[in-house]
């Protein structure tokens, strides 16, 4: 047993994470957020190229051969720098969409009772009738509902969807402990007042919770330890960004800054998928 | 990351569980809770056992007579003895888990001579003497003081929380013996023979009603220099060196336990008709995705001792962790001992009103003494603490004098 992440994937994530870095910054974000329901179909075309959808993909087929646990490392990273777009489709797709895997082409397909950026994708995967536009909450994923009956994800894109949780649960613990540091009050930084760091360190522990359950059933794949991995995610990206706008005070209620951008793409990923109270029966009907 | 044991660790779980299957059904009855002489026997004869089947100080390094076992050998060998039913620690706790393990890096070849095998052995018991009724989260303050007289020290103060002191034969005892020294630096850690003159003991009962722990009180108790482990008034550190001593393994064999009293929760319930309440289903649905995470957790942090070497406390930042380095323990502890109290308390709606009540139910008990866990070794406020300074980098509360600040400014005509 080594469960600890190996040489190759601490690389693999720190490359993507160097990648997104370097087309996917601050000014980026805040443009997507200042244009919304548009997709930087450039920067589409750089994550096809750097192997972002075709990850999975046999080598055989074009693709770089890797299994779930990496791509879960690689959708976290996506999760902390709140790549936009509808990544997990995509990827999901790209063994059976022409130009998928490429960039090329945007693949979506519904989530629940959502269909995110159904206007900016060149296929819709699955059935999307009765489609109508919602005044999306996020600013960076446009909505449509779907009427029902909806159809259950798979596993993979709920794990997927829970990788990015964790990226973003354990971006807003830096930026609220980076907030804490700097910001001052009463002649000390506020991140020395035990009432903000407490809630400073039970963001972390949210975070590595979730990780592990994240990262175990990305290893197995086991329906259960899926569920696990997106309750527990779901709820550290919800409650983190929550404490995270506390923590930032009057600046955290502003639009300027980011963090409200993680609290509401939290609650459109936490729709995606089955309800808390579908996850938690099902883990219930486990026991 | 890999979740599959290799070939040695399967081969080292199947010869365990062997073991474990021929020895346990000749084990004695278990004692009743407080016959404390009878606990130190039973307790004492199971040590005797792991010791005669080569189990003794598995996670010992080798140099101190232990088995050198990797962490994930020694996580293993936790899963398996909590599943087979085997005993506990128990009243061997202090001398397997923490003097000895002090004694293991900080001690003279004298010393560890003296005190080691006989822990090993299953002769001797240790009781930890730490915590003082002033000194608790703060254990730094402690004020049992030390004085030197020749070659012995002369020890006045009171201690609480020592569990198993009626049965112990040796104490690890911190002294202050520098009460000028910053509170850190005046410290020192002596093993305490039991039976010196001047030691009384007084069990200490516990609103679970019965008497795990005791306090002690030292009326000039004379202990020999050469029982000092460690250089005088060095005893913070030599303390310190081995709290991580277990690496992540703590509470292996509790997580076991916690998932099979949900499974059986979920039976009992199902059973009794509790089931067909959807509040109660979802929380025992919830409890158990935390106590999945939780299991993954420890292993996550077993895989990260491994290849650090033994008996070293662990640096708090610079681990290879994917998340934050080194933040395992804390996080553990602070989650688990929420959990477990969760547990007990969904426990007690799954036998209803009148079981919940009756503390002749195993649950009932389990619920009164979970609410130690978020007390006992930090509490889960102190361990908040920990988290946000130690791993987080967040500054201490030490307010700068504001009012300084703000003359400074009004001289130099600011705002």
């Amino acid at each position: 047993m080594r469960f600890q992440l190996t040489d190759d994937q601490r690389a693999l994530r720190d490359g993507v994470r160097d990648l997104l870095a370097g087309r996917f910054d601050r000014d980026a974000l805040r443009t997507a957020v200042d244009t919304p329901g548009h997709l930087d179909r450039a920067l589409w075309r750089a994550l096809g190229d750097a192997g972002f959808f075709a990850l999975c993909l046999p080598e055989a087929d074009g693709g770089v051969g890797l299994g779930l646990p990496e791509a879960v490392l690689v959708f976290e990273e996506a999760g902390r720098v709140l790549l936009p777009g509808p990544l997990v489709a995509t990827h999901l797709a790209a063994g059976t969409v022409p130009g998928a895997a490429t960039g090329e082409r945007v693949v979506t397909a519904p989530a629940g009772e959502l269909l995110p950026w159904r206007d900016a994708s060149d296929v819709v995967q699955g059935d999307a009738t009765g489609a109508v536009p919602l005044a999306s909450v996020d600013p960076l994923t446009p909505l449509h509902r779907l009427p029902g009956p909806h159809a259950p994800r798979s596993p993979e894109a709920v794990l997927l969807t829970a990788a990015e949780q964790l990226g973003s649960a354990t971006r807003t613990c830096e930026l609220a402990v980076r907030y804490a540091g700097e910001r001052e009050q009463f002649g000390q930084p506020i991140g020395a007042f035990q009432a903000v760091k407490h809630l400073c360190a039970q963001m972390l522990v949210r975070a590595e919770l979730a990780r592990a359950a994240v990262y175990a059933a990305a290893v197995t794949a086991d329906p259960v330890e899926i569920a696990a991995a997106e309750l527990l995610a779901d709820e550290a990206a919800v409650r983190n960004a929550r404490d995270c706008v506390q923590v930032h005070g009057g600046m955290g209620f502003t639009w300027e800054a980011d963090v409200h951008l993680h609290l509401k793409r939290a609650w459109v990923r936490a729709g995606t998928g089955r309800t808390t109270r579908e996850t938690e029966e099902a883990l219930a009907a486990a026991l | 990351m890999d979740l599959t044991y290799t070939d040695e660790e399967e081969e080292f779980r199947a010869r365990l569980r062997e073991w474990l299957a021929s020895v346990l059904p000749g084990l004695p009855p278990k004692p009743s809770p407080n016959d404390w002489p009878g606990r130190r026997a039973y307790d004492l004869g199971w040590q005797r056992r792991l010791y005669d089947a080569g189990y003794a100080g598995l996670h010992w390094p080798a140099d101190a007579g232990g088995r050198g076992a990797t962490p994930t050998q020694h996580l293993i060998f936790l899963e398996e003895t909590e599943k087979a039913g085997a005993p506990y620690v128990g009243a061997n706790f202090v001398g397997l888990l923490h003097a000895g393990p002090t004694i293991a890096v900080e001690g003279t070849p004298e010393q560890r001579a003296r005190w080691l095998p006989p822990v090993l052995r299953g002769d001797e018991v240790w009781c930890q003497g730490f915590s003082e009724p002033d000194a608790g989260s703060d254990l730094a303050a402690l004020r049992t003081r030390a004085t030197r007289d020749g070659d012995h020290y002369v020890v006045s103060g009171s201690k609480i929380w020592t569990s198993h002191a009626e049965v112990a034969d040796w104490c690890e005892l911190l002294v202050r013996t520098d009460p000028s020294a910053p509170k850190h630096r005046g410290i020192s850690w002596l093993a305490m023979p039991m039976d010196a003159p001047g030691i009384t003991v007084r069990p200490l009962r516990t609103l679970a009603g019965s008497a795990e722990f005791a306090e002690m009180f030292l009326d000039d108790v004379r202990v020999p220099v050469a029982n000092r482990v460690g250089e005088e008034n060095d005893g913070w550190r030599v303390t310190m060196v081995t709290l991580s001593f277990e690496r992540g393994t703590a509470f292996v064999g509790e997580v076991v336990a916690c998932r099979r009293v949900l499974g059986e929760l979920a039976a009992q319930a199902r059973k009794n008709g509790r089931w067909d309440d959807a509040v109660l289903r979802r929380r025992l649905g919830r409890l158990n995705a935390e106590f999945r995470a939780l299991w993954r957790l420890t292993q996550w942090n077993v895989s990260e001792a491994m290849g650090v070497p033994p008996v070293r406390a662990e640096p708090r930042t610079g681990g290879r962790a994917g998340g934050v380095p080194g933040a395992g323990g804390s996080v553990f502890k602070l989650r688990y001992s929420h959990a477990r109290q969760e547990l007990f308390d969904a426990a007690a709606d799954v036998l209803g009103v009148a079981g919940a009540l009756d503390t002749d139910h195993e649950w009932t008990l389990d619920r009164l003494s979970s609410l130690s866990y978020t007390i006992a070794a930090g509490t889960s406020q102190i361990q908040h603490n920990i988290v946000a300074e130690r791993i987080l980098g967040l500054p201490k509360d030490r307010p700068k004098d504001l009012r300084r600040e703000l003359q400074r400014d009004f001289q130099k005509g600011g705002r």
